[in-house]
């Protein structure tokens, strides 16, 4: 079985450290840490609903948690996995249909996304900044 | 059914004999599909969210009551655990190797998936219902 495998001329792949750094590059393996990280935080917005669900004293607890300085790290860290994710997937949604598909355009759109993702952030946290009052 | 140098089936495969089940492209468009739809799901509920700063229990019950919220918060919530679940297979069939580990954490995958989405669309109903 072993031999006959080998025997069939798979296509090879040289391994991440042998690629100089691209955007595109980075874009798809942040896209993934992203993803996986939007995974994990699903549970973060399920805790939400459910203690909205639950009574005043669950949405207490959480507001405490999502209030402390680590629970706004984590909000504004899941904000921005979240948008750079969102704009980071509309590039593929545009080569899916063969939209910006040259290296170059490749490569602009994708800083592009990641700029979105970054100003997206900021805007957000900004407007929550200066509705309490803090900015 | 030949051979040659260039088939990319497993011997396995080649012996069953039996081409493809005509569904593998099925995750691939229904993560693009998800993907889209989440898109305006997302935005409006970010604004939404940065909306309620700082506002009370009672306040964002209401908003979430608002049956077109409700049912936005629904069909975001369908569309999410279905794009999370298959992204996450793709990661574990990529990185997680050894038959039994592999299997474990799929399953796992399917089990957080349905447990996370269960969880939400209960408390979004309840809410819904209950305003």
């Amino acid at each position: 079985m072993a031999d006959q495998r080998q025997a069939v001329a798979r296509p090879l792949s040289p391994h991440l450290q042998i690629y100089r750094f691209t955007i595109t590059m980075a874009m798809s393996i942040i896209h993934r840490i992203t993803g996986v990280g939007l995974y994990a935080g699903s549970a973060l917005l399920a805790w939400w609903l459910i203690a909205a669900a639950t009574g005043p004293e669950a949405y207490a607890t959480f507001q405490a948690a999502a209030g402390h300085w680590f629970g706004q790290l984590v909000l504004i860290g899941y904000t921005w996995a979240l948008l750079h994710h969102l704009f980071g997937g509309i590039r593929y949604l545009l080569w899916d249909e063969i939209v910006a598909t040259s290296p170059k355009s490749a490569d602009i759109i994708s800083w592009l996304a990641t700029v979105a993702g970054i100003l997206g952030t900021v805007l957000v946290w900004a407007v929550v900044f200066s509705m309490r009052g803090v900015i | 059914m030949s051979a040659s140098k260039n088939d990319m089936r497993t011997p396995f495969g080649r012996v069953l004999g039996m081409g493809s089940a005509k569904s593998g492209t099925r995750d691939h468009i229904r993560q693009r599909v998800t993907a889209l739809a989440m898109v305006p799901l997302f935005l409006f509920f970010v604004g939404l969210l940065v909306g309620l700063t700082g506002a009370d229990y009672e306040t964002a019950r209401s908003w979430l009551g608002n049956p077109l919220v409700a049912i936005a918060a629904l069909l975001l919530i369908g569309a999410a655990i279905m794009h999370m679940r298959i992204g996450m297979q793709i990661v574990i069939e990529d990185y997680v190797t050894g038959p039994a580990l592999r299997t474990l954490s799929l399953i796992a995958n399917t089990f957080f998936a349905y447990a996370a989405g269960i969880a939400c669309i209960y408390a979004v109903a309840k809410i819904g219902f209950s305003a």
